[in-house]
């Protein structure tokens, strides 16, 4: 006799298994590593080339070294280090006095010092450049126009200012800069630095903000403006690591020591170019910076596409995977809950519909502050992502199984608890499947930002493929991430063969 | 003994039972009839606690029906509906097997219910192992009674049976059905709106109409001693629909 209650078991033990295996997965790999020194770096070239630089500076100090690659902007960074997640950055001593310490009125290397110790975090003397914000526009256009300082700005109220994100938002950045100026201009949008140079080609944009040491002022031919009413602060390079570091690994601190004064901005303008247009990777351009300049000979550990992909491929089955599982165990549950209880039910089915329309980065950071940077918030996040379509298509696969069948499994004299597993859950399986499918089709492509929080993952090619404008680089990770989400998508095709009891597969042909 | 007592249920605005006393003696057969929307089918819902009732009661040989005494007592009656209710995810064997995995029968115990139950209807064993979208109309009603029948209930409550089924597989399963109440000796309750199937099955025919009660008794009472001028017209519509058929029957 076939029995009834096996698919609704079915999936309780799949679930189950999942999330053991990568939990297992997961901590096998924490145990590996030993403690070694992390290194964080924001999400452009030249804080990836300084990151670089000091991972090779500790690596050859004797300390082992992680460098968590673009993990976001600064207030990323600086969480993560006063949190511990990362041990050092590299930051400029404007963003700390205008940003970062911004409430604190800290003027000056004594004050600042002395308020980032509070914080548990000392800083290194200036590295030797000093990038500076500054505005800037295609030359030609600078030209025919007229316009060499900001203030000759005033005059062309019309021109259209594309910012970064982080540029529209910081006290430091627009908001004081068009009032010092007193700019007219209406049309400024937000917008990824890289993006902005390609805008300025295409003359979708006139004006964006820049750093003075960025690669591609000669190669897009870009026209700095003078600061004439001296508006931007001092943006002197420099080490910020946690305090504590100097007792675990005093070796690192002094390796990292050993840059201070020896990077000036046309050095560090160079290594930028390298890096962003000739597309020499960040390790190597650091190491030939090291070799050049301290005579030190570093091996740049390079990996292999195919060795890469695969790393990558882990990556994101394991944030897919264990976000997928705990919310199919919680999502589950509730789904039934909501089924059976119309007023929670309501409350649930709200709850998590809120939660969908989070915007994916937002809730990715959100999660900074409770869980630090890598894989885990970026697997909270996942998980609360997951939840809607599992919660909505198991409540409708529930409430949409005809009267008269729930009513006959009633009138039979099963416990409720019998016909839920029995009757109820294997009627629903195929909308609850249907519901997994979304859910898992969501993840794969969802998952891809993780890499902004460092939660590696195809996300982590596509971002520094923004960055370097390398559509090689993008398409190493877009590109399996579709095939990952084809896979998924046809996995359920088969587990419907599986989970869908026959009689409901037949009745559906029919 | 099956009873109701005093039983009203209102969905929404709309009074469906209002005020309802029928008892249903042990071995005998009681149809009832009535246009749709006179609460018949909600009196077997009533019946099996699937309703519960606004006022008034239901008792099984004095037990009263509540939340606490449903499933005891849902064992001690079959429910059989339209197109057998079958659930369409488990075969035929396992549709009427049901109630026995669940109270954990050995599995030949069930295996020889099953078997008897199959000759008892004129299920064809061989088809056992089908699922329901697999069977005829005929063959899903059979397997409804089947699983109404397993657990040798007392009562038997069949809402509109045979309404799904053309006239010849009807007829069939008409007579198979009356051969079985009558060899069973069960306390039946049969919904139709089908005045000739209610004279063929039923010892006592309960007319209903808005929720009420209009009349309680044999075919001849309803024909030739009618309470009113609708029990009048209801038996005369009837009638001249079905007289070639009701003669055929005889």
């Amino acid at each position: 006799m076939k029995l009834p209650g096996r698919s609704a078991r079915r999936w309780l033990l799949a679930a189950t298994l999942g999330l053991s295996e990568c939990v297992l997965s997961r901590s096998g790999d924490a145990a590996r590593a030993a403690t070694p020194v992390m290194i964080g770096s924001k999400q452009f070239t030249e804080s990836v080339v300084l990151g670089e630089l000091a991972t090779a500076l500790v690596r050859a100090s004797g300390s082992s070294a992680q460098h968590r690659s673009q993990l976001g902007g600064t207030q990323v960074l600086w969480n993560a280090l006063v949190q511990g997640e990362i041990d050092l950055y590299p930051e400029y001593t404007g963003t700390l006095e205008q940003e970062i310490l911004k409430g604190e009125g800290v003027r000056g290397e004594a004050a600042l010092r002395k308020a980032l110790a509070s914080y548990g975090v000392v800083m290194s003397r200036p590295l030797g450049f000093n990038d500076t914000y500054a505005l800037g526009m295609k030359a030609a256009r600078a030209e025919a126009l007229g316009i060499r300082s900001i203030s000759d700005l005033r005059r062309r109220p019309e021109l259209r200012f594309g910012f970064t994100n982080e540029f529209m938002d910081r006290a430091d950045g627009w908001p004081g800069l068009r009032a010092r100026y007193a700019l007219p201009q209406e049309d400024v949008r937000g917008l990824d630095h890289d993006v902005a140079y390609r805008g300025l080609d295409a003359d979708t944009i006139d004006v964006t903000d820049l750093y003075s040491t960025d690669a591609d002022i000669s190669y897009y031919d870009i026209q700095i403006l003078q600061d004439d009413l001296h508006y931007f602060p001092v943006y002197d390079a420099v080490w910020l690591v946690r305090a504590d570091l100097k007792a675990r690994a005093p070796a690192a601190v002094a390796a990292i020591a050993r840059l201070e004064g020896k990077i000036d901005a046309s050095a560090m303008a160079a290594m930028n170019a390298r890096a962003k247009i000739q597309q020499v990777p960040e390790a190597r351009v650091a190491a030939d910076f090291l070799s050049a300049t301290l005579g030190l000979t570093v091996v740049s550990e390079e990996q292999g596409r195919a060795a890469r992909i695969l790393r990558r491929t882990e990556e994101h089955l394991g944030l897919v995977t264990v976000s997928l599982s705990a919310a199919l165990c919680v999502a589950l549950p509730l789904g039934i809950l909501a089924a059976r209880r119309p007023r929670p039910g309501a409350l649930v089915l709200a709850a998590t519909g809120v939660l969908q329309t989070i915007p994916s980065l937002a809730l990715l950071v959100f999660m900074i502050p409770i869980l630090g940077i890598g894989a885990p918030p970026a697997v909270a996040a996942l998980f609360l992502y997951s939840l809607l379509p599992i919660v909505r298509n198991t409540h409708a696969g529930l409430t949409g199984i005809p009267a008269p069948l729930r009513e006959s499994a009633e009138a039979l004299g099963l416990s409720p608890r019998a016909r839920l597993w029995h009757i109820e859950l294997p009627l629903a399986s195929p909308s609850i499947l249907a519901g997994v499918k979304t859910s898992a089709v969501i993840n794969v492509g969802t998952a891809t930002l993780g890499a902004v929080i460092g939660a590696g993952g195809y996300g982590q090619p596509i971002l520094t493929g923004i960055r370097l404008d390398n559509v090689g680089l993008i398409l190493e990770g877009a590109v399996p991430a579709a095939l990952l989400a084809v896979a998924v998508q046809a996995l359920f095709a088969g587990a419907e063969r599986w989970v869908v009891p026959l009689g409901l597969r037949l009745a559906r042909k029919d | 003994m099956l009873s109701l007592r005093g039983v009203s249920k209102t969905f929404g605005q709309t009074p469906a039972v209002r005020d309802v006393d029928l008892d249903f003696a042990p071995h005998t057969t009681t149809v009832l009839i009535g246009a749709s929307g006179c609460g018949k089918s909600t009196l077997l819902r009533l019946a099996l606690g699937l309703v519960t009732p606004d006022r008034g009661s239901v008792h099984l040989d004095g037990e009263r029906l509540d939340a606490q005494s449903a499933p005891a007592l849902r064992r001690r009656m079959g429910y059989v509906i339209q197109d057998g209710g079958l659930f369409p995810h488990l075969d035929a064997r396992s549709n009427v097997g049901l109630m026995a995995r669940y109270l954990r029968w050995e599995s030949e115990r069930t295996r020889q219910r099953v078997l008897d139950l199959a000759r008892l209807t004129r299920f064809p064993e061989d088809a056992l192992e089908r699922f329901p979208v697999q069977l005829s109309g005929g063959q899903r009603q059979r397997v409804g009674l089947m699983r109404a029948l397993l657990l040798d209930p007392e009562v038997l409550l069949l809402d509109e049976p045979l309404a799904a089924l053309d006239p010849l597989v009807r007829a069939e399963l008409q007579d198979a059905l009356r051969e079985i109440f009558r060899d069973l000796g069960k306390t039946v309750v049969l919904v139709t709106h089908d005045l000739a199937e209610a004279a063929f099955f039923g010892d006592r025919i309960v007319l209903l109409r808005d929720g009420s009660v209009e009349q309680s008794g044999t075919l001849r009472d309803l024909v030739e001693a009618p309470a009113d001028e609708y029990v009048r017209r209801f038996v005369r519509a009837q009638r001249t629909l079905h007289i070639t058929g009701a003669e055929a029957a005889r």
